[in-house]
């Protein structure tokens, strides 16, 4: 769940765009290198966009009493990296701003920062420090999506507060307030995601190994035969 | 089943008890239980700053909840295909050598 349309003063919304634009732009030569450089996987990084295209169209009930969507960017980072996955996250936003009148054109920088930025680049952090620390594959992808999809909602509940800070409390308690609103109705979609990105990933172990092991995903003996 | 097919069984069962679990429990509360999160912060931004307007109106929207549900639909419906036939390539890829590797070179 996006921050919707006009729900962000002129000069804040334009600040989110200037500080998005340049991942974007990043990725999108991220992208072209990627594509150029080893054509092979351009069907896997089709289906890492589906992905993401499948689960922000899911909107699921969770402990609050209310729903929200999973953004299914922390797998396509793992496996392509953060760039790429900015500009794959931007276009699943601009869809859905442009057809679905779900998040917005005006606040379409700040929800890419949420959503193609930060998501992406806290799962892929994630992802190599329990690699490096030694664990296992399915492990490192769990928590990379699960918390790349919380952070999301946590830039998404602070963009906000940053904008409507609390008549008395000010910022914090605005924070708490979204907070409450975006990230904790995320907590078990954050999960959901997790399994489901481990799910994918159990798949392309079986069917892929050539392309996860060009991209460096299956690294070890142990990875293959885990699967 | 072998253990692989077991485990992602069992991953698909917990992702769907995590989304009815909510909905069974009857945890929905207020005027419109289950609403998104989006709609809920909207509100809220209404209630404690009734003098904002939102400055910008989106420029096309699904004339109904019906044609709403049917364009997220189709989004699901797109990726998940998209995903569908990469599993089905792949499969097959991967099957294909393995048959020649496992061919007897003449």
């Amino acid at each position: 769940m996006h921050i919707a349309e006009g729900y962000l003063p002129p000069v804040q919304a334009a600040a989110w765009f200037a500080v998005s634009a340049p991942f974007v732009v990043h990725g999108s030569r991220a992208l072209v290198r990627q594509v150029r450089q080893d054509p092979e996987t351009k069907l896997l990084l089709g289906a890492a966009g589906a992905f993401t295209f499948v689960l922000s169209a899911l909107k699921i009930p969770s402990v609050t009493g209310s729903c929200s969507h999973p953004t299914g960017t922390g797998l396509g980072a793992v496996l392509f990296r953060p760039p790429v996955m900015s500009v794959l996250g931007g276009i699943v936003l601009l869809f859905q701003a442009v057809l679905l009148a779900h998040g917005g054109l005006s606040t379409l920088g700040a929800n890419v920062f949420s959503m193609a930025v930060v998501g992406p680049w806290v799962a892929y952090g994630l992802y190599a420090l329990i690699r490096r620390a030694g664990g296992g594959l399915d492990v490192a992808v769990f928590a990379a999506a699960a918390l790349g999809d919380l952070a999301t909602y946590c830039v998404t509940s602070a963009q906000l507060a940053l904008a409507f800070p609390d008549p008395s409390t000010g910022f914090a308690g605005a924070l708490a307030k979204f907070g409450g609103i975006f990230a904790v109705t995320q907590l078990p979609l954050a999960v959901s995601e997790g399994l489901l990105s481990v799910l994918v990933i159990r798949l392309l172990t079986r069917t892929s190994g050539d392309d996860l092991r060009r991209l460096g995903v299956l690294s070890r003996p142990t990875d293959e035969v885990r699967a | 089943m072998k253990r692989f097919s077991r485990v992602n069984v069992l991953l698909l069962l917990a992702v769907l008890a995590l989304a009815v679990t909510p909905l069974a429990l009857g945890l929905g509360a207020g005027k419109e239980p289950f609403a998104g999160s989006d709609a809920l912060a909207e509100q809220a931004i209404v209630d404690d700053h009734p003098d904002y307007e939102p400055w910008f109106a989106p420029i096309y929207e699904p004339p109904s909840g019906e044609v709403e549900s049917a364009l997220f639909a189709l989004q699901a419906a797109l990726g998940a295909g998209f995903l569908g036939y990469y599993f089905g390539v792949a499969r097959t890829r991967q099957r294909q050598r393995d048959a020649a590797a496992e061919q007897p070179r003449e």
